[in-house]
């Protein structure tokens, strides 16, 4: 049964028409808001690559039911954590260290990481590398994700 | 304000979700298969200069990641003299671009880079006699500076001089024209940004899985539950409450499902019932390499075969040494699983898909679907990382065929679980090794055996699961790659023989994955080389360097350089001064690619725990030598990738497989490297502006599982001959050795 659900994307509130009020977020996401920064990569909470921030804190979208979300909740997806002309300082820090090889964990990345840098303010490598072991990388960036979360915790 | 959009309105507004291919200003429909030149011995095949002096370079390598859609633009850009911002990509679109073969083998730059360098360098020489008559000027006194060729106060620019006509030149790359002298270059060589870099951070950028198409369903495949079982019945009524659904498409033991909208076409897929056969065609897993040492040999192929082994090695007063490697079963792993889009209209098929091989998928659509090649044209989107032949041109083969069921563009996407068990796999590599060491240590005999599995025709075509499980025609190849690459050794021993011995079968459907062969093959015969270096009481260093060919400059540079890098602590392994819980050791490997490209030596430094097992790489240092270095900040990022990918398949990854099917369906199952487990990386490139340009991709790769398996055994005098290096096996290794 097709029905309304309301959101709060990226600042701005949204109705979506879906059939099922338990699909995850990721689909709504994607498929009804034609956003890209969030990423399929396994459906089971394991990778991180659907990674984005629900009232600041990293969540996996493609175990986060809509039921779930209220309508004032704040979703944010990479797009809106910064654009092109205006980056996120994390955003801009993957750019000056190039830390992309494919490119499709780094939304997880990026999202995971800025969470983590609004709560630890001076973070080690180690702090870094920890916050992020569950969030996986095939091409093997790993080493510059490192130095690009360590340059914007430096901005 | 409030933004009403549903999945249809953004369909039927277009904008953000449907992206259309532009060619030249044209919609690429208009151009049709067989409209635009494509041998590579044309230049109008790589190249077109339209009226403001854009530079479209076709080219039939792809950017999978690896960062060639800036490298090879660079490339252009300095023998053409544009600034790199007027260069256009078109990427691995079988209408648009020539057929440079798969993109593997690190060839993209070696091979596709240099015949874009011989197709700009001829295109210019052709614009400069042309500027030449134009400015009334001796060609040898024109500048040019942005694609603006200028004399005696006079200008005239590429755009004007050839805009939008085409070149109609031909191309010998057996002997391409004179580039430029490397002194004069300005892009190549330098650290340019990647320029997909921005887009991907600010997710802007369209994957294939973000592709979308008008009118388009989704497709889910749902996979037998067992290789080889037969599709006994599906229970369609099973499905009834599942919104959108729009048909469950069976042919033989292919089944399907379409659905109005992506999670109405997953919950279809669980939901749907369907009884399958019961089959048992996979070996015990516990006994893999008795069944792939009792597999039918069809051929042995003798790879390097110098004086006479048998004799050196029954030689009286010989010592012998013997060992045997092996090699795990490994998946692709891509993060983002397959995925395909493809329509059939008026008879032709239009595939999109992340294939590295658009002009093979291209023939064995095709093949499958029964109409010409003419009518199938195969267009490459940058998808998920693949590194080699993963799954991508099966989703296509699953979305051409469920398109053409429903008669409307259907986009597959795979779940974790279809990729982690349906793409096919690196073979399992078993690896016999035996040499003759005379009383004076010298090594007098090398003989190897490799258990590898035949390559049936020359196609490298995979066969596409979907034709297989809906029995459609399909070429039925065993292509698993040059897996043969690196059986035979850069050392020089009095005699040697080395033989691959082809099987005639191998449990899972093979294909090529990172550094395929000569990673398995380098990492078993740098690790016995470090054995007889061992047995002999030498220095591994040394003792490679005593034993390559002196005349190889390049090669005892790369070594001497790591060990340079690494401050090589000289004297023989292992070490025996060491008594606490953590032991530390160091090791090297070396490879000259294929014996005939990229240089590359390593030094690991590990840290063994003696109470569990666990390996800990500290430091991984490399020398590297792929010649002209295009891009060296692409390069480090290249070298990155094959360290720690590398790292992941030698110390963790082994596929999981019951009698019926592979049980390593997801990422637990199927663990990878993750960030605590990251070692300090330390590279030493070796720059040849003047040599032409080697891979990258894949070299490196080569030497990381020898490299830590010979440190493991500096640090605690235990040799690991079994990837991955699991806490148990090294475990098992110490019990065996003490």
């Amino acid at each position: 049964m097709a029905q309304r659900k309301s959101l709060n994307v990226n600042g701005k509130s949204v109705q979506i028409t879906i059939d099922d009020p338990d699909m995850p977020l990721l689909y709504a996401l994607r498929d009804n808001l034609a956003l890209h920064g969030p990423r399929f990569g396994c459906g089971l909470a394991q990778c991180g690559a659907c990674t984005v921030h629900v009232d600041g804190k990293a969540v996996r979208s493609c175990v986060t039911p809509l039921s779930s979300l209220t309508a004032q909740q704040k979703v944010v997806t990479l797009e809106g954590l910064g654009t092109p002309q205006r980056l996120h300082p994390v955003q801009r820090a993957f750019i000056e260290e190039q830390a992309v090889q494919c490119g499709y964990c780094i939304n997880g990345m990026i999202m995971e990481s800025a969470a983590f840098l609004t709560r630890t303010k001076n973070p080690t490598e180690a702090q870094v590398k920890d916050a992020l072991a569950n969030n996986l990388c095939r091409c093997g960036t790993h080493a510059r994700i490192v130095k690009a979360v360590m340059r914007a915790a430096g901005a | 304000m409030t933004i009403h959009a549903s999945r249809r309105d953004v369909l039927k507004r277009g904008g953000a979700l449907v992206v259309s291919f532009s060619f030249a200003g044209a919609s690429g429909e208009t151009f049709a298969q067989g409209a635009k030149p494509l041998a590579i011995t044309e230049v109008d095949s790589f190249l077109a200069i339209d009226a403001r002096g854009v530079v479209t370079v076709y080219s039939g390598k792809v950017d999978l990641g690896t960062g060639v859609a800036t490298a090879l633009p660079q490339i252009v850009a300095d023998e053409l003299d544009v600034p790199l911002n007027r260069i256009k990509l078109v990427q691995g679109d079988t209408a648009l671009t020539p057929d440079q073969g798969t993109t593997w083998g690190s060839l993209s730059i070696q091979v596709g880079g240099m015949q874009l360098r011989n197709a700009a360098a001829t295109a210019r020489a052709a614009l400069l006699e042309e500027a030449a008559k134009r400015l009334s000027a001796k060609t040898e006194d024109l500048r040019v500076v942005d694609g603006v060729v200028s004399a005696g106060g006079k200008r005239v620019s590429y755009g004007e001089l050839i805009g939008g006509k085409s070149f109609a030149l031909k191309l010998d790359h057996a002997k391409p024209a004179a580039g430029k002298d490397p002194k004069g270059y300005k892009v190549v060589g330098k650290p340019v940004p990647r320029v997909d870099i921005p887009d991907k951070v600010t997710g802007r950028f369209i994957y294939m899985q973000d592709f979308r198409v008008p009118g388009m369903l989704h497709g889910r495949v749902v996979r037998p539950p067992a290789i080889g079982a037969t599709l006994e019945s599906v229970d369609e009524a099973s499905i009834k409450n599942v919104a959108g659904v729009v048909k469950v498409v069976r042919q033989g033991n292919f089944l399907g499902v379409v659905a109005e909208s992506e999670w109405g076409a997953i919950k279809a897929a669980q939901r749907l019932k369907a009884s399958w056969s019961k089959s048992q065609m996979l070996p015990d897993a516990a006994k893999l390499w008795d069944e792939v040492r009792a597999t039918k040999v069809v051929k042995d192929e003798v790879t390097s075969n110098v004086g006479n082994t048998a004799e050196a090695v029954s030689q009286a007063g010989a010592k012998t040494l013997n060992a045997t490697y092996d090699f795990a079963i490994h998946t692709h792993g891509s993060i983002g699983p397959s995925c395909a889009v493809a329509e059939f209209k008026d008879g032709k098929l239009t595939s999109w898909s992340a294939s590295q091989a658009t002009h093979n998928l291209r023939k064995q659509l095709a093949t499958m679907f029964g109409i010409p090649a003419d009518n199938v044209r195969c267009i490459y989107i940058e998808g998920s990382g693949c590194y080699g032949r993963n799954g991508h041109e099966d989703a296509a083969a699953d979305a051409a065929l469920l398109a053409k069921a429903v008669g409307r563009p259907v986009r597959v996407q795979w779940s974790r679980a279809d990729e982690h068990g349906w793409d096919p796999k690196g073979p399992p590599t078993l690896v016999d090794l035996r040499a003759a060491m005379d009383g004076a240590n010298v090594i007098t005999a090398w003989e190897s055996e490799f258990f590898i599995p035949q390559q049936t025709a020359g196609s490298f075509l995979v066969s596409l699961v979907a034709a297989t499980l809906a029995g459609m025609p399909a070429a039925d190849d065993i292509a698993p790659g040059n897996i043969f690459q690196n059986s035979a050794i850069p050392y020089k021993f009095a005699n040697i023989k080395t033989i691959c011995r082809r099987l005639a079968s191998t449990p899972f459907r093979p294909s090529w994955i990172r550094t395929p062969g000569r990673m398995q093959n380098t990492y078993a015969n740098e690790c016995f080389v470090d054995e007889l270096a061992a047995a002999a009481n030498a220095d591994p260093v040394e003792f490679r360097l005593k034993h390559l060919d002196p005349n190889d400059k390049r090669g005892i540079e790369v070594l001497n350089r790591a060990a340079a890098l690494a401050k090589w602590d000289k004297r023989p392994s292992p070490r025996r001064d060491q008594r606490g819980e953590v032991a530390t050791g160091r090791g090297v490997a070396y490879c000259k690619y294929e014996l005939t490209r990229t240089y590359v030596a390593a030094v690991a430094e590990v840290e063994v725990k003696r109470s569990t097992g666990d390996i800990r790489v500290t430091k991984f240092y490399l020398a590297h030598d792929c010649g002209q270095i295009i891009n060296p900040d692409g390069l480090r990022n290249q070298l990155d990738g094959n360290v720690i990918q590398t790292l992941s398949r030698t110390l963790i990854e082994e596929l999981k497989y019951d009698r019926s099917a592979v049980t390593s369906l997801d990422w637990a199952s199927y663990p990878i490297l993750r960030f605590p487990q990251i070692p300090e990386l330390v590279y030493d490139l070796i720059d040849r502006p003047n040599e032409r340009p080697w891979g990258a991709g894949e070299p490196a790769a080569a030497v990381v599982p020898s490299a830590i398996s010979n440190a493991v055994f500096d640090a605690i005098g235990v040799r690991l001959r079994s990837v991955p290096y699991t806490p148990d096996k090294v475990t098992a290794a110490m019990k065996g050795a003490a």
